[in-house]
């Protein structure tokens, strides 16, 4: 199945559902009862600046579906790219874009999603990662917008990706990335933070497959929901056979701050190489209510406090940025939304 | 200052107070002792209004004002401190952030002036100092991976930063070395003056050799079964708790 056939072709059946393992938490097929139109050309002009535009040397737009293109960096190149995905209107529409880093070369790629309206769309990113990314992803959906981004990595031995999602969530929002990973001393870091409110759901999933022997996975998400929203994390780590002294790592920690909101959360570990280091944790629960306690003996209002504690809680996967504007607008978009 | 009287109080449903009465005047240190699970930290919560501590009769004032109607932070700004028998982690935070945070909340509160960045940096390495603290430990996480001594010391070092008007010190003793009980004392005694007062709560007269009381209080099942001057702790020292355990 291809979403993004799908989704050009209006058939509605193919797009996945609950009936899909992989899709379980995240129904489309059951959320979208009628095809939408294709959504209409945007004039770019228009547009106001994208988040990460003040850091970046060029940025490339992927409007409505269109745009994109090729992302190429050489060896002994470095190269800072924003790359906007903007959706706007009620209709369907996917694009994407192809990235490929030299080894020797280094590309930290700043990537926004920004709707308005109650769109279908979908982004793919096919990433071949020889040399060093850094893949920061900032995701501002519209509370109505339903929005597929996957992204496939191909990592070649001694390669570096390095990726932090940043999530809002939307109506219904998938953020998927699969790596393929060869180990030959190639590193992997995948991030995410998600914070929801109100209806809005986020599902972050990723699936690393080690084929090689040496490959390290560092894996750390988390995620804040509250009102009826809903955060999904599916993470997979597939060890292949031959994939000796992987040495792999995945965190899913969640707080729930209503009664209403919900986390659905999958790690998986699936092992067939030997002498391998792997470990998982996954917590999901409330605020920690005596820390909170000892806040407010201090003098910190109850509101304060608990915006503290919870900005702390996932300060700790944006700490793990290294380009240091986008670590520092990502801790600002953090603070914002969870200011009392 | 401080005025208790018939204070009850139950958690989960367990009544812990049994009517407590004391009254703490202005300029003066009263210790507690009593022994083990008798209600000390139980008090100690109960005037600080942590949640899950649920006051069934009596009261309790500062200078006149009903404490118990106050949330933890309005207590906290009227200059209420507890130095806790368990200090909590605070997994990024670090210390000075929190601190400042916490200070600047009850100088609004308060309808003052927030400190600046110098002004605060400055008294929290001349604080850090007398107590004998790295100042790099203060960019730490607060009480992450810090030993029970250091967390007692974190915790004199927040009192001295936030400077309160009553002070209760839940067993700020245990698990500080024979140094770090003179430093924490001298600490805690520079805080003495005519306009403040404190609660001393511990199991060991030691403490008390540095930070002098002017009243004991036994406190055993739920209620202070015994009151006396200082002489009272060295009573305690020589001959324990049974006659007063029976008392109550
Ligand atoms: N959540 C709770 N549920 C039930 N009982 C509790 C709870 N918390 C405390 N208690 C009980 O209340 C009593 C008083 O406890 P408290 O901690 O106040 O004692 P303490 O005098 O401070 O003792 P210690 O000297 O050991 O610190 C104890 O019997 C304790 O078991
Ligand atoms: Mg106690």
């Amino acid at each position: 199945m291809n979403l993004a056939t799908a989704i050009r072709a209006r058939k509605l059946e193919d797009l996945p559902g609950k009936r899909d393992e992989a899709w379980r938490w995240t129904d489309l097929r059951g959320l979208i009862r009628t095809a939408p139109e294709p959504s209409t050309a945007l004039d770019t002009a228009g547009l106001p600046a994208g988040p990460f535009d003040p850091l970046a040397e060029e940025t490339l737009v992927i409007a409505n579906g269109v745009g994109g293109g090729r992302i190429s960096v050489a060896a002994g190149e470095t190269r800072v790219v924003a790359l906007r995905i903007v959706s706007r209107g009620a209709g369907a529409h996917a694009g994407g874009v192809t990235v490929s880093v030299a080894a020797g070369g280094r590309l930290t790629l700043l990537e926004s999603y920004d709707g308005e309206g109650s769109y279908l769309a979908h982004a793919a990113l096919a990433i071949d990662c020889g040399g060093a990314i850094e893949r920061i992803v900032l995701a501002a959906d519209d509370a109505e917008g339903v929005s597929v981004s996957q992204a496939e990595v191909v990592l070649q031995p001694g390669a570096r990706f390095a990726q932090t999602l940043l999530t809002g969530g939307g109506r219904r929002q998938r953020l998927e990335t699969a790596v393929r990973h060869p180990g030959g001393h190639a590193e992997l870091r995948l991030d995410g933070v998600y914070l929801l409110d109100g209806k809005r759901h986020a599902d972050l999933t990723t699936v690393v497959t080690h084929t090689g022997f040496d490959g390290a996975t560092d894996q750390l998400t988390k995620g804040v929901v509250r009102d009826q929203a809903r955060g999904v994390f599916q993470g997979k780590i597939v060890v292949k056979a031959g994939a000796d002294r992987t040495d792999a790592r995945m965190g899913h920690h969640a707080l729930i701050l209503s009664d209403r909101a919900e986390v659905d959360a999958k790690p998986e570990l699936e092992i067939y190489a030997d002498d391998v280091s792997c470990a998982h944790g996954n917590t999901v629960g409330a605020l920690d209510q005596e820390a909170l306690f000892y806040a407010r003996q201090r003098g910190i209002p109850e509101a304060d406090a608990r915006a503290m504690l919870t900005e702390a809680f996932v300060g700790q996967v944006v700490d793990r940025i290294e380009h240091e504007g986008a670590r520092e607008l990502a801790r600002a978009w953090v603070a914002g939304r969870l200011a009392p | 200052m401080l005025s208790v009287s018939d204070l009850r109080a139950t958690v989960d449903g367990n009544q812990i107070l049994q009517g407590v009465t004391l009254d703490v005047p202005a300029g003066q240190v009263h210790a507690i002792m009593g022994p083990n699970g008798a209600g000390k930290s139980t008090l100690s919560y109960v005037l600080t209004g942590r949640s899950g501590y649920e006051v069934t009769g009596g009261t309790a004032s500062l200078d006149g004002e009903d404490l118990l109607a106050l949330a933890p932070d309005e207590r906290a700004a009227k200059g209420v401190f507890l130095s806790f028998q368990y200090p909590l982690e605070i997994p990024g935070v670090p210390a000075l952030t929190f601190i400042r945070t916490a200070l600047n909340a009850q100088r609004r509160a308060r309808g003052e002036a927030e400190m600046g960045a110098p002004e605060f940096l400055k008294l929290a390495r001349l604080k850090a100092a007398e107590l004998k603290i790295d100042f790099d430990m203060l960019k730490r996480s607060l009480n992450v991976g810090f030993s029970g001594g250091e967390k007692k010391r974190m915790e004199i070092l927040q009192m001295a930063m936030l400077s309160p008007r009553f002070l209760i010190l839940d067993e700020t003793d245990s698990g500080l070395d024979i140094d770090a009980l003179k430093i924490v004392s001298e600490g805690v005694n520079a805080l003495r003056g005519p306009d403040r007062a404190m609660l001393v709560i511990t199991h060991y007269q030691r403490l008390l050799d540095y930070i002098k009381p002017d009243r004991v209080h036994v406190l055993a099942g739920g209620r202070i079964v015994a009151s006396g001057g200082p002489e009272l702790a060295l009573e305690l020292e020589r001959e324990g708790y049974d006659k007063y355990a029976r008392a109550a």
